[in-house]
């Protein structure tokens, strides 16, 4: 996707003529990528194109590109939030708790049992919760965003360990007598035939890709990540800002979790592991710049949607696991040399413009 | 001139026909500047003329996009300050560019420290080496003190010992005096004139005409990007200085508002305290009224931009009542601050004022978008609309709001910058040094904005160590010194000498006191 094209630019159409073609199809480098890899699975396997391989596709990049939406309000602050991973598995084992164990409550010497929607909101609000302690961190204490979250990122995890020391939350169907049944919905149901983590993804890319562009947070986002002192002396409230980017940031990621407890109708304790890599580089490769201030969801969405298709393609094709990994590598590099040499080919343009 | 005159010094550095292309600015054309051996060859103009991109390019940090320069008669192209350094031309920068983390004596052998066997560092022959430079400079500091303890002054010696350390053919110095004291700055012209002696070219750039004066061999006036005179200095005065650095189009004398005697502003005993003791800002109270331009004259580091963040909130530690229209704005955030009516248009643009990934239109509503928001959205058709006004009412000659607004000039960024202000709509406006980094025309529109503004009736301060912008704009002028303010006039009553006399007070006070 371009990284020029920010909600606060719009292409503006006597100018685009003029661009060069090689300026355009650089801008549009990551949606052509996309196009690429999809067309040349198609041809070389051969069931790529039938329905329930691209669900199968879909339902993977959902998971990556709901926790890539969080992780582009972060680096959009130019932060980065390296604990969504353990925040992934840490909300499956608060579900898979809460949907086996209940909330003891010693004092009556009762256990409460939510039901699966009460879970899901407390399991979120965790997220949000450890979200808001990245964000404080961040902004009261001054600690940077990476040692932070690389702090949460092992506190979460430990304490997804700690949850059922180290066991899985399995069969995770509820119990009518507890009437907490219905939690496996959110990962196998579907809404009019469509499967319900493929219409969560678009129901969070809609709401997201809304408030980038079109709300004064997500102006007020941009604008910490391109000059945090300027924006402070516009008035906007940058460590709220900050704080809550994290926020959505960590409700992304229980989301994600929710869905992949769901999915498996179980909770393993190292869920999620090394998620955070990934959404950073669905976001990279997206076109946001890891300095701030540059990016969109959709960028952010079409990165998402290329590593999904291009791991689950190489796993048709039956390329090695290990050579998956170099590839992937591979293509993180190339999308950001790309984008430097796309700015460097624009800032010429703009230049010969002024000078013609 | 005298063609005897030219020849007596050997032309050791030579730029011919060098331009340099910005995005959005053209900030140097077809520019000829000779650097004579043994002689100081003083740079002049107003600010955005073109010296520090001249500079820059004579010392390797810039490429220029047209011309060549040519040392000791051959073609030269520098590929870093590195480079050029390698070839004998070293610069001391107005901004400081020291390690603060490191020492005197590391500082000084930065790039090439003395090594024992080419291994390790020879701390002991570093810290000799250290203390030799420093003495010719008649600076006893300490070369194993951190450079972060030291005073700005200091900090500017030891940045001029660096270039010594190097033994430069040719030594560019930009603005060096700016943040010495008198007694300082007789110290560095002896040195000056050591250098001189001992054949060095300086390359010596200054806004301090009298200093320029005293110390200058040849002079060169850029205006606008362009060569506009040279000659002998002992051939010129100040007056001729002043005339080729203006021109003709230089800025006019505005006419005065008149005074509504309505309070808008009120500062009382505003402190700031200095962490080694003593204050950036000491003990201020000044009032400003609607419909008036309060200027606020001072030379580097008297404490103006302090004083403005004082009033914005941006330090905590400062004491004193602010009040806006009556209201007192104690505690209160920036973002409180605005919606009272206060806003500040800072000195730095690019590092304060813009944010660079965004558009114009982004800019401009930044600090006013809860006036386009419906519930949690944005009414972008009205943002639009009022962007495009803001760029017709500050006529910011842009194509369409939504270019980046990095792509626009010195002086249209800083429109940019001030229609934000005023798209919160302030009855306040601070601008600290608006007229920094922009060009003549912008410089006389910006003023004219600025006096239309306060016919509206806001209250307007500005900060300038511009003795004309001072005495040619501002109903009223504050001189502020070391912290504090050392004199008020009002336009009638102001001359030159007034104000430079108010504006070294301070200074002439502490040196008295001093042993």
């Amino acid at each position: 996707m371009t990284s020029e094209v920010l909600p606060g630019t719009k292409a503006n159409p006597a100018k685009r003529q003029k661009r060069p073609l090689a300026l355009l199809l650089m801008s549009f480098r990551t949606f052509i990528a996309l196009i690429v890899v999809f067309v040349f699975f198609s041809v070389t396997t051969p069931n790529f194109l039938d329905v329930p391989t691209l669900v199968i596709v879909a339902k993977h990049v959902a998971v990556n590109a709901i926790l890539a939406i969080g992780m582009t309000f972060v680096i959009l602050t130019a932060g980065i939030d390296l604990s969504v991973g353990s925040i992934v598995g840490v909300s499956g084992m608060i579900a898979g708790a809460l949907l086996t164990r209940g909330i003891p409550v010693n004092i009556f010497d009762i256990t409460i049992f939510p039901n699966v929607v009460e879970t899901i909101l407390i399991t979120l609000a965790v997220g949000a919760g450890i979200g808001l302690v990245n964000g404080l961190l961040i902004t009261r204490l001054n600690v940077a965003p990476f040692i932070a979250t690389l702090g949460t990122l092992y506190i979460a995890r430990g304490a997804a360990l700690l949850i059922s020391d180290g066991a899985t939350f399995s069969n995770l169907v509820g119990d009518p007598r507890f009437d907490n049944t219905g939690f496996p919905f959110l990962g196998s149901g579907a809404l009019a035939g469509i499967p319900v983590s493929i219409v969560a993804l678009a129901i969070f890319a809609a709401v997201a890709a809304y408030v980038a562009a079109r709300t004064p947070f997500g102006r007020h986002v941009y604008a910490v990540g391109g000059n945090e002192r300027a924006a402070a002396l516009s008035g906007v409230r940058v460590n709220l800002v900050k704080v809550c980017a994290y926020m959505i940031s960590g409700f992304c990621a229980a989301f994600a979790g929710l869905v992949i407890a769901s999915e498996l109708v179980a909770a393993h304790p190292a869920s999620g592991e090394t998620f955070e890599l990934n959404a950073i580089a669905a976001a990279v490769l997206g076109g946001t710049s890891l300095s701030g201030g540059r990016g969109t969801i959709a960028g952010t969405l079409v990165g998402a949607f290329v590593i999904g298709v291009l791991s689950d393609g190489l796993v048709m094709l039956g390329v090695s696991s290990f050579w998956q990994m170099v590839i992937k590598g591979l293509v993180i590099i190339a999308a950001v040399v790309l984008d430097q040499m796309q700015r460097r080919m624009y800032r010429r343009f703009a230049l010969q413009a002024q000078l013609g | 001139m005298t063609a005897a005159a030219r020849l007596e010094d050997e032309v050791i550095l030579k730029a011919e026909g060098v331009g340099k292309v910005f995005p959005g600015t053209v900030a140097l054309q077809e520019v000829d500047f000779e650097v004579r051996r043994g002689a100081v060859n003083v740079l002049v103009g107003e600010n955005g003329a073109g010296k520090s991109t001249l500079m820059k390019i004579l010392a390797g940090a810039v490429e220029p996009s047209a011309g060549r320069l040519l040392l000791r008669g051959k073609p030269v192209r520098f590929q870093s300050v590195r480079d050029a350094a390698r070839h004998g031309i070293g610069i001391i920068y107005q901004e400081l560019n020291l390690c603060p983390n490191l020492s005197v004596a590391e500082n000084l052998s930065l790039v090439d420290p003395p090594t024992r066997f080419g291994f390790d560092i020879d701390r002991s022959r570093q810290i000799e080496n250290a203390r030799a430079l420093l003495a010719r400079l008649e600076h006893p500091i300490d070369p194993n003190q951190l450079v972060d303890d030291l005073r700005i002054g200091q900090q500017q010696i030891v940045e001029i010992a660096k270039a010594l350390a190097a033994d430069m053919d040719v030594l560019i110095m930009d603005e060096p005096t700016s943040a010495l004291s008198a007694a300082e700055v007789e110290i560095l012209f002896r040195v000056v004139r050591d250098l001189k002696a001992h054949g060095v070219a300086i390359i010596y750039i200054s806004h301090r005409l009298e200093e320029i004066m005293r110390i200058g061999d040849y002079i060169t006036v850029l205006r606008d990007g362009r060569r506009q005179a040279d000659a002998l200095v002992k051939d010129v005065s100040v007056e001729w200085i002043i005339e080729k650095m203006v021109g003709p189009s230089g800025l006019a004398p505005q006419g005065q508002g008149k005074r509504s005697g309505r309070q808008v502003l009120a500062v009382r005993n505003l402190s700031l305290p200095r962490a080694a003791g003593g204050f950036f800002v000491d003990h201020v109270s000044l009032s400003v009224e609607a419909g008036e331009i309060v200027c606020l004259y001072g030379l580097l580091g008297a404490g103006r931009s302090e004083l403005f963040e004082c009033l914005m909130g941006l330090q905590l530690q400062a004491l004193g009542e602010v009040a806006v229209r009556g209201r007192n704005l104690a505690g209160a955030s920036i973002a409180s601050r605005i919606s009272q009516g206060l806003v500040l248009v800072p000195e730095d643009r690019q590092r304060d004022g813009l944010v660079q990934t965004l558009s114009v239109r982004a800019n401009l509503t930044l600090a006013s978008l809860r006036r386009f928001a419906r519930f949690f959205s944005l009414n972008t058709a009205r943002e639009d609309a009022e962007a495009r006004a803001m760029i017709q009412r500050m006529t910011i000659k842009v194509s369409s709001p939504e270019i980046e607004v990095t792509a626009l000039s010195g002086g249209n960024q800083q429109k940019v910058v001030i229609g934000k202000s005023l798209m919160t709509g302030p009855s306040v406006i601070l601008l600290d040094e608006p007229t920094r980094g922009v060009d003549v025309g912008a410089k006389a529109e910006i003023f004219r904005v600025m006096r239309r503004l306060a016919d509206e009736g806001l209250g307007i301060v500005f900060s300038t160590s511009d003795l004309k912008e001072a005495l040619g704009y501002a109903d009223r002028i504050l001189v502020m010194s070391r912290g504090q303010i050392t004199g008020e006039f009002s336009r009638a009553e102001a001359t030159e000498a007034a104000l430079i006399e108010a504006s070294t007070a301070a200074l002439a006070n502490e040196e008295r006191q001093a042993p």
